[in-house]
């Protein structure tokens, strides 16, 4: 077990520093793109002190605890653009040009590598902007530092990163069949600015879809709250359950879908 | 022990029938008219290990899914398939170690990066040490002719050179069951020759199977003894090439040079006269009557040259294929 899992770590290394080695290839792209993340992290900010200019709450959360939610936003993001949307294209092309074959004919788990085989450095100044974001909201507040609320945060950001890929994962699955799938994840996307903002700034109706149907309210309002110290353990094993249900989820329509592949001709 | 048997194997694709026009793309949309069809209908076949077989049939035949079922990439509708005593469709680890698949119209190899960077990947997949990786490599590149072609980025390469390092990605566990498809596609006549003296020294060295497509006639008859022959998904044919010959072209061409000239109504009763130019006469003679024609001309004419000949192939498939439409 324990050899397993180190070898799939090496693996994942070297998808990492191929991946790598293969994007410093075309080196123009690198300066765009962190200034594209620069705009638009001053943007978010703008648009969300625009809700504080006389000094009310949004749902509740001051000033400073909606910067933390907005942090955890950055660094899912950040995510999204380092491994899932290189990754999860990928699935696209794989089927449309019927390379997945090559994939599935490696004695390797399917799903590890079509979700992990690249890495974008894109994603960094998101990553950075994040830490920034949560700490400094963090800060802001009077809440004290305690190990278990470190804990508690990493447990459930963990959470949400399992939850958002499990998500994108089921999305991309369906390019099986429907093969161009990629308008969808622009709606997925779209979808999930929600979090920007903790769920109890929605009306209540929006707050049950955003919680149970599209689950933003765990990926970003509740790892915010174990930030805050606001958590309770019920609520820890709950996210936990969800998450494991979910990526189950994600796997088993996978391997469903694998069946239907019939590979693009010759 | 057979090494891949095949018995009652059939895959039926269900597919949309589409009206062209926009008229057609909308009710398409509305409802699709979704139509059976058999790509590959009851072939049983099995094949013995080490054997080159070819796998020969016009476009659309059913040569690609019947090799992507045997690969485990596509579920069969029904029939038994077994490769190395493994059922393909599971993909077990254990079965995925033995097998590879060549595509000559797909590739497997990162295209930005050298194909070195492809086989790092490859071997850390399959397990394979770092160390006896690089000795594989270096014993499979001399083998394939491939030098300073591994530290340049695979946008770079010829075809004919990519194809040699897609060999190479796919070859690097040295697997025992070898599914080519078309591996020669679009190379020029040095690169498929290379193509095929490397295949032959794989399949002697490691005493693999292969079981091979292709289109170009060369391929098959220099690396085949066995060919099973497929259209309209069923198998028609299953044995040597010689057979096929002896089954579907009942003649033989025979070209003779004479000593002096002799009129052309003399020979029309031995068999079809194709060519008859002063001393030279080519006829075309059934392989039943061939010994006793032979024989009546080396008794009756002076003769400085006879040769025999059997058509050429390509022609006896292109024939094949269209008496069976």
């Amino acid at each position: 077990m324990i050899y397993k899992f180190f070898n799939i770590t090496g693996l994942l290394c070297l998808f990492f520093k191929v991946s790598l080695s293969s994007q410093l290839e075309y080196k123009l792209n690198i300066l765009v793109d962190v200034l594209a993340s620069i705009l638009n992290f001053i943007g978010s900010i703008f648009i969300l002190s625009l809700f504080f200019t006389n000094g009310s709450n949004l749902g509740g959360w001051s000033w400073a605890e909606t910067l933390i939610v907005l942090g955890i936003y950055n660094l899912l993001e950040s995510f999204t653009i380092s491994i899932l949307q290189p990754n999860l294209t990928q699935i696209v092309r794989h089927v449309q040009q019927g390379t997945l074959d090559f994939v599935l004919l490696k004695p390797i788990d399917s799903q590890l590598w079509v979700s992990f085989r690249s890495i974008s450095l894109w994603g960094l100044p998101s990553l950075l902007c994040g830490i920034i974001l949560v700490s400094y909201g963090f800060y802001q507040s009077d809440y004290h530092f305690a190990l278990t609320t470190i804990c508690a945060f990493i447990l459930l950001l963990s959470c949400s990163v399992v939850i958002l890929y499990s998500l994108w994962f089921l999305l991309a699955t369906t390019s099986i069949w429907f093969v161009k799938v990629w308008n969808a994840t622009e709606v997925l996307k779209s979808l999930l600015m929600a979090g920007k903002y903790p769920i109890h700034a929605y009306p209540a109706t929006l707050r049950l879809i955003f919680t149970y149907l599209i689950p933003i309210a765990f990926l970003t309002t509740i790892p915010a709250e174990a930030v805050l110290n606001r958590i309770s353990v019920e609520m820890i094993v709950f996210t936990l359950c969800f998450t494991i249900l979910f990526f189950c989820i994600s796997r088993a329509f996978w391997i469903f879908a694998l069946r239907f592949y019939t590979s693009a001709s010759s | 022990m057979s090494c891949i048997s095949v018995l009652g194997l059939s895959k039926t694709y269900f597919i949309t029938n589409k009206k062209p026009g926009l008229r057609g793309a909308i009710s398409n949309f509305i409802r699709k008219e979704v139509i059976p069809v058999k790509a590959v209908d009851d072939i049983s076949f099995e094949i013995n290990p080490g054997e080159i077989v070819g796998f020969i049939g016009p476009n659309g035949a059913g040569k690609t899914t019947t090799l992507k079922m045997l690969c485990g990439l596509i579920h069969p509708s029904s029939g038994e398939l077994r490769v190395s005593g493994y059922r393909p469709q599971l993909r077990k680890p254990a079965f995925l170690n033995q097998i590879t698949l060549v595509m000559g119209q797909k590739q497997q190899l990162i295209w930005d990066l050298p194909p070195l960077d492809s086989f790092r990947v490859n071997a850390a997949v399959y397990g394979i040490p770092e160390a006896e990786a690089s000795r594989r490599i270096t014993e499979l590149s001399s083998m394939l002719d491939l030098n300073d072609e591994l530290t340049r980025p695979v946008r770079k390469l010829s075809l004919g050179q990519r194809m040699k390092a897609e060999l190479l990605a796919s070859l690097l566990h040295r697997p025992k069951v070898l599914f080519l498809d078309e591996p020669s596609l679009g190379l020029d006549v040095n690169a498929q020759a290379r193509v095929r003296e490397f295949l032959i020294e794989y399949n002697r060295i490691y005493k693999a199977t292969i079981l091979l497509t292709s289109h170009y006639m060369g391929d098959i008859t220099s690396l085949c003894k066995r060919v099973l022959v497929i259209d309209k998904g069923k198998l028609f044919h299953d044995g040597s090439l010689d057979q096929l010959t002896n089954r579907f072209s009942p003649f033989r061409s025979v070209k003779i040079k004479f000593s002096e000239v002799y009129p052309r109504s003399l020979f029309t009763k031995l068999g079809t006269v194709e060519h008859h130019d002063q001393s030279i006469l080519k006829l075309k003679i059934k392989r039943t009557q061939l010994s006793s024609s032979l024989s009546y001309l080396l008794q009756n004419f002076d003769i400085i040259d006879l040769e025999i000949k059997d058509p050429p192939i390509e022609q006896l498939i292109r024939d094949l294929f269209n008496n069976n439409r």
